[in-house]
């Protein structure tokens, strides 16, 4: 039939269409991870003209030991937020995972088998968040809010006021902690932010390359059809939320390596920046659209932002002005455009004066 | 129709509206008088839905005007379009799950009291007055939540007229309802329009059409074909002018010997919904399940499946049984489904083409873990070839393709994994009649081919016409089992009404 | 006749009653359940019971009960409101330095308060429903841009009690009749938003808003002047909470109503507002509130460490929305049923 290849119209005019697909990623690469890329030499260029000390060695090291942490958490979150849902305990399992080994570490234990009881923890935290959301289907966004009251409150009743190691007791390690002050061997990049990297390109290859990534998508675009294709949905959920909980534990371990030692409240709100770093990577907070390189270029971005400002002695509170701000952008400037388009469709066809025929509309059936 | 002299109740006049490069209704002109239904038929994507929108306020005409009682109408939103005395009732019910029945019929325009107050009582007690009216014993101040599609429809309706509205545009009104329900609309339409009132009725079943519309606008690529009275007209006719073309055969049906049984269940029980199915499909054969709408059709097939468990019964594919709940394991088996709701079930709308149909087999298209885009490609584009599909860009989004070749996406994403049981649910809902023909051709080579067939459809047309066997549910229970040959309208109405048990139990 | 699904009980068009049974029974679970909590934590500690202990659970409570009502509002719209803590934060610090360095006038703090907040959630909601940006990205942001605002403000410095006239602070520690000031101006801003939430036309679209969006678009609702208004309440509320949050504390430095957000959203989740809209009430929320400060409270007052309130608290709303499931999942299979044994043909 001749008229079936007519586009429909309400589809024809859908905003900037979807960043997937090979040709829509490659159209969405040169929009969004083009800006991001762009920015980033940007932020470097304003790094490097306000510090002579910004191209440096150290800095590059300072920047890993400030972010990679939190980066690492940005992984499994990035695939949570792709399958459509949220986990906002990260913050909360890294406290928890780093009471563990100050709790364990206080008891007499050393060192590893702390570490290892600590990706435990992550892990059945990790299945409780997914039990709820995906095999009793509970909103993962009250699920979290939840668990990150639960993690942390458990982390406080492990630890209450404790600071461990407190003054005169048993160091950490010198050997673990080391990652604290020393860079990986042969290279000027912090230990956290080289774990970074390698989980950055195994989940990359994860969500573009394999099918589970595909089934992530298809997941936060439509969960029905992905249920419906013989996608395991909830199965693949409960996965994901584990290995949120088990990197969380595992960042809460590097955390607690680097400032060498550990209070119940450590990275207490840092889930709002995971989030954060994780959408203005171009992630929609609906699911099924974004990229990882995307979330890679914003951690650079932001780590490399940081520094500048602390180069330049700024409060690091005010440094989240610019955090927001560019969070904010990364939304607005997108559908501003779209809110433009709307409003100038709208003054073409100004409300004309009311029909006075008009139904009584509250008249009796 | 003596009383649609006088001045037309609404007019459209050399209406036009594009999307961006597409002209979706080009200079389409017709009137609507006081106490006549008027249906305005044409394929997919015809232009007709376009229509309602702009009649909604949800659109508006790039040029062109509505004209209701001779005053020409700027609808800003669809508050204004409902305050010139049009109201419409959508294909999809879309009622508010967490209010009240009540206040679902007067959302937008709750009734006051003094001081701005919400008038509970009163609106409770007009709610129960329409439903007199309607003849049907709904409480008002239950939620919505829970309704079956049917009440949700019948709430639409009763909105509707606690609007006294003058012009009814009713959207495929009756695609979820039973017969008894699709009667006792009629017998609204025909109080409607003797109160004076305008009905423009959409639909594709044409034998409604001529059992309650007085005239007929028929639309084609987005222009006005004809306008016509019910008796200047026949069946073929108006196919014709949809179509554009002469249908050879509406239903072609290779004959077939069954072979082995590839489907055997037996005592499938889900509870509350369906008990103690019985079923055997054999390849080479389609077995159609019918009944009505909420009989526990798509409840047996998803539960075949393993999209819902099952509380009893056992399932064999070949016969392996298949575990509970597991879809991946009976697609393993070579089960496949294409389910009723093609933009919600069948396809991820913003996936690409090729995506989609490699979204079933993305295991078979990988190596080493990783999807073979090149692969990927070339078994969409083998597919879309065998199926003939009509589209733009096979790497761009399935949702721009029109409903029949949606439709075909989600076959050739099943066929692509070479099933021996194809379950389909509703094969041609919502296709025009053209594309409709050509998932029947699909259907009829699939068969003839050795595959079996499990068809779940909702018109009797299309049931007498492809089904070498027809089983009919009726309250979760089968309560006819007949060959193609004993099986006629008469007696699969009265097996799904519960009338006559003929066949099974 | 398949349609005619008939109640076991003929309908009576007792819409009231049956309405305020459904919304009276969360609000009435969880006040018996700070009850319980409160006749528990007295038999354990008869100090529990004091006028001065439950004038402390009710100061305690109003703050995360008065952003809740906002928080409320938004949440039913299918939005949710971040950025209720960092508003809270910079309208306290602000009202705090002027009253410092310009000595305005007592009644104008809570004035400039409420300012403070109305700016703030009008540009969430020009963002929100005029941009149309999903609410969680935007108030996030805002959450970062506003506390970052406050602290280039605040500048290190702590405004001290001696900066704050008495006759602010008495709003935090003065009572009526034996009730705080505080807990009753909530008290009375929540009933006047409870009633207004039921019985107002445009109180009844938020809840249509959340529950189907797009019909609520068909239905002529104007949603986006809705939510709108949502996000400027709850800013404006936000913006009277940082004025009472600076009565109550009578000092302030950056990080006042920190964390807030997730505590509010707590509150309003476990007081019976649905996450995704469309249903729970103000009254819920502020219950909420009262039942998560009562625990907390207990805690301490039963010497068992105040460590485990956090914990508590968590737990709590994970139970909340679980036995909600568990009851919808019923509701529905018992309808199922009833509808499955009444259908008539």
């Amino acid at each position: 039939m001749s008229s079936e290849t007519v586009v429909r119209p309400s589809d024809a005019t859908a905003p900037d269409g979807s960043r997937s697909g090979r040709s829509g990623r490659l159209r969405g690469l040169l929009r969004w991870e083009t800006g991001l890329l762009v920015l980033l030499v940007l932020v470097v260029v304003f790094g490097a003209s306000t510090s002579s000390d910004f191209l440096t060695r150290s800095t590059l090291f300072y920047l890993g030991i400030n972010i990679g942490y939190v980066a690492i958490m940005a992984l499994p979150m990035t695939l949570v937020i792709m399958t459509g849902e949220i986990d906002l305990s990260v913050a909360s399992m890294l406290g928890l995972s780093g009471s563990t080994v100050g709790l364990l570490w206080h008891h007499g234990w050393s060192m590893w088998p702390a570490m290892g009881v600590a990706l435990l923890v992550g892990l059945v935290g990790g299945a409780l968040n997914g039990l709820l959301v995906a095999k009793v289907g509970l909103p993962s966004i009250a699920v979290t809010i939840g668990s990150l009251a639960l993690f942390r409150g458990i982390a406080e009743i492990m630890l209450g006021s404790l600071v461990v190691p407190g003054l005169g007791d048993r160091q950490f390690p010198a050997g673990l902690t080391s990652i604290g002050v020393s860079p990986v061997v042969g290279t000027p990049l912090a230990w956290g932010f080289v774990v970074f990297l390698v989980l950055a390109l195994v989940c990359g290859v994860l969500l573009h390359m394999t099918p589970l990534g595909r089934s992530l998508v298809a997941m936060g675009l439509q969960p029905e059809a992905a249920q419906f294709a013989g996608i395991r949905v909830a199965l693949i959920k409960f996965w994901l939320y584990v290995a949120t909980g088990v990197l969380s534990a595992f960042a809460g371990i590097i955390y607690t390596l680097q400032v060498s030692s550990v209070s119940y409240n450590a990275g207490t709100g840092l889930e709002l920046n995971v989030v954060a770093i994780v959408l203005f990577g171009g992630v929609s907070i609906f699911g099924g659209r974004g990229t990882l390189p995307g979330v890679v270029l914003a951690v650079l971005i932001l780590g490399s932002l940081q520094m500048a400002l602390t180069q330049r002695q700024v409060d690091p509170n005010v440094q989240n002005v610019v955090t927001g701000v560019l969070l904010l952008l990364s939304v607005v400037v997108p559908s501003g455009g779209e809110a433009l388009r709307r409003l100038r469709a709208r003054s073409r066809h100004p409300r004309k004066n009311r029909p006075s025929t008009a139904q009584p509309t509250s008249s009796p059936a | 129709m003596g009383s649609e002299s006088g001045a037309p109740l609404l007019e459209v006049r050399e209406v036009t509206k594009s999307f961006g490069a597409v002209a979706a209704v080009q200079g389409v002109s017709f009137e609507l008088y006081g106490g006549e239904a008027h249906a305005l038929l044409g394929e997919n994507g015809a232009g007709k839905s376009t229509i309602v929108k702009m009649l909604a306020g949800v659109h508006r005409p790039d040029s062109g005007d509505v004209v209701v009682e001779g005053a020409p109408q700027t609808f800003a939103g669809p508050a204004d379009a409902r305050d010139a005395g049009i109201s419409i009732i959508y294909q999809e019910p879309s009622l508010f799950p967490d209010l009240s029945v009540a206040e679902n019929i007067f959302v937008g325009r709750l009734p006051l009291l003094a001081g701005r107050r919400l008038d509970r009582a009163g609106m409770v007690r007009r709610s129960t007055e329409i439903f007199a009216r309607l003849g049907v014993a709904l409480d008002p101040t239950r939620p919505a939540r829970g309704l079956s599609v049917a009440d949700q429809q019948l709430v639409e309706i009763a909105k509707a007229l606690s609007l006294n509205a003058k012009v009814l545009v009713m959207d495929e009104p009756t695609a979820a309802l039973t017969n008894v329900e699709v009667d006792r609309l009629f017998e609204v339409i025909a109080t409607l329009r003797r109160g004076g009132a305008a009905v423009l009725f959409i639909s594709h079943r044409l034998e409604e059409v001529f059992a309650s519309c007085q005239r007929v606008t028929i639309m084609r690529d987005g222009r006005l074909v004809r306008t016509a009275t019910i008796d200047e007209v026949t069946v073929e006719d108006i196919i014709r002018s949809m179509v554009g073309r002469d249908l050879e055969q509406l239903f072609p049906k290779t004959e077939t010997t069954p072979r082995e049984v590839v489907l055997d269940v037996q005592g499938l029980s889900s509870e509350g919904v369906f008990v103690d199915v019985d079923l055997q499909v054999r390849a080479g054969e389609i077995v159609a399940l019918a009944g009505l709408v909420g009989a526990g059709r798509t409840e047996v097939a998803r539960a075949v499946f393993g999209i819902d468990r099952r509380t009893a019964g056992t399932v064999r594919l070949l016969g392996k049984e298949l575990p509970n709940g597991r879809p991946r394991k009976a697609m393993a088996a070579g089960m496949a489904l294409v389910p009723e709701d093609r933009r919600q079930q069948g396809l991820v709308m913003d996936m690409p083409i090729d995506q989609n149909v490699a979204l079933a087999s993305l295991n078979e298209l990988s190596r080493v873990g990783l999807i073979l885009r090149s692969r990927e490609t070339r078994l969409a584009t083998e597919w879309a070839r065998r199926l003939q599909l009509k589209f733009g860009r096979m790497r761009g989004p399935v949702s721009t393709l029109s409903g029949g070749n949606q439709q075909k996406v989600v076959l050739g994403k099943w066929l692509a994994r070479a099933p021996r049981l194809l379950i389909i649910d509703e094969p041609t809902r919502g296709i025009d009649v053209g594309t409709k023909a050509e998932v029947h051709r699909i259907l009829d080579e699939l068969v003839a081919g050795g595959m079996a067939v499990l068809m779940i459809s909702s018109e009797l047309p299309e049931v007498l016409g492809m089904a070498d066997r027809v089983l009919v549910l009726c309250e979760g229970r089968v309560t006819g089992d007949f060959t193609r040959a004993e099986a006629d309208e008469d007696s699969i109405m009265r097996a799904a009404a519960g009338l006559s048990a003929t066949g099974a139990a | 006749m398949t349609t005619a699904v008939q109640q076991p009980p003929a309908p009576t068009p007792a819409a009231e009653s049956r309405w305020l049974v459904a919304a009276r029974s969360r609000e009435l679970g969880i006040a018996a359940l700070i009850v319980l909590v409160f006749l528990v934590t007295t038999a354990y500690n008869h100090d529990f019971a004091r006028p001065h202990s439950i004038q402390q659970l009710l100061t305690g409570a109003s703050l995360i009960a008065l952003l809740g009502v906002g928080e409320t509002m938004v949440i039913v719209t299918r939005n949710v409101d971040l950025s209720v803590g960092s508003t809270l934060g910079l309208s306290a610090y602000v009202v705090g330095d002027l009253f410092k360095h310009q000595h305005i006038p007592v009644w104008s703090g809570f004035v400039i308060g409420v300012l403070v907040g109305l700016l703030i959630g009008t540009v969430n909601g020009f963002v929100i429903a005029v941009l149309r940006v999903p609410s969680l990205v935007v108030t996030l942001a805002m959450l970062y841009v506003v506390r970052g605002i406050d602290s280039l403000i605040v500048n290190g410095q702590t405004i001290d009690p001696d900066a704050i006239p008495n006759a602010f602070t008495a709003v935090g520690y003065k009572d009526v009749l034996g009730i705080p000031w505080l807990a009753v101006i909530v008290a009375l801003i929540v009933a006047f938003f409870g009633y207004a939430m039921r019985s107002f036309r445009s109180n009844r679209d938020l809840y249509a808003i959340g529950s189907n969006p797009a019909a609520a678009e068909l239905a002529g609702i104007p949603a986006g002047r809705r939510v709108f208004t949502a996000f400027v309440i709850s800013g404006l509320l936000s913006g009277l909470a940082g004025a009472l949050f600076l009565s109550l504390h009578a000092q302030i430095d950056n990080s006042g109503g920190s964390g807030y957000e997730l505590n509010v959203v707590a509150a309003v989740v476990v007081g019976g507002v649905a996450i995704f809209g469309g249903s729970g009430t103000v009254v819920g929320a502020a219950l909420g509130a009262v039942l998560l400060n009562t625990i907390d409270q207990a805690l301490v007052a039963s010497r068992i460490s105040s460590f485990w309130s956090e914990a508590i608290a968590g737990g709590l709303l994970i139970a909340a929305i679980a036995a909600d499931r568990a009851l919808s999942l019923r509701t529905a299979r018992s309808l199922r049923r009833r509808e499955g044994a009444h259908r008539e043909l």
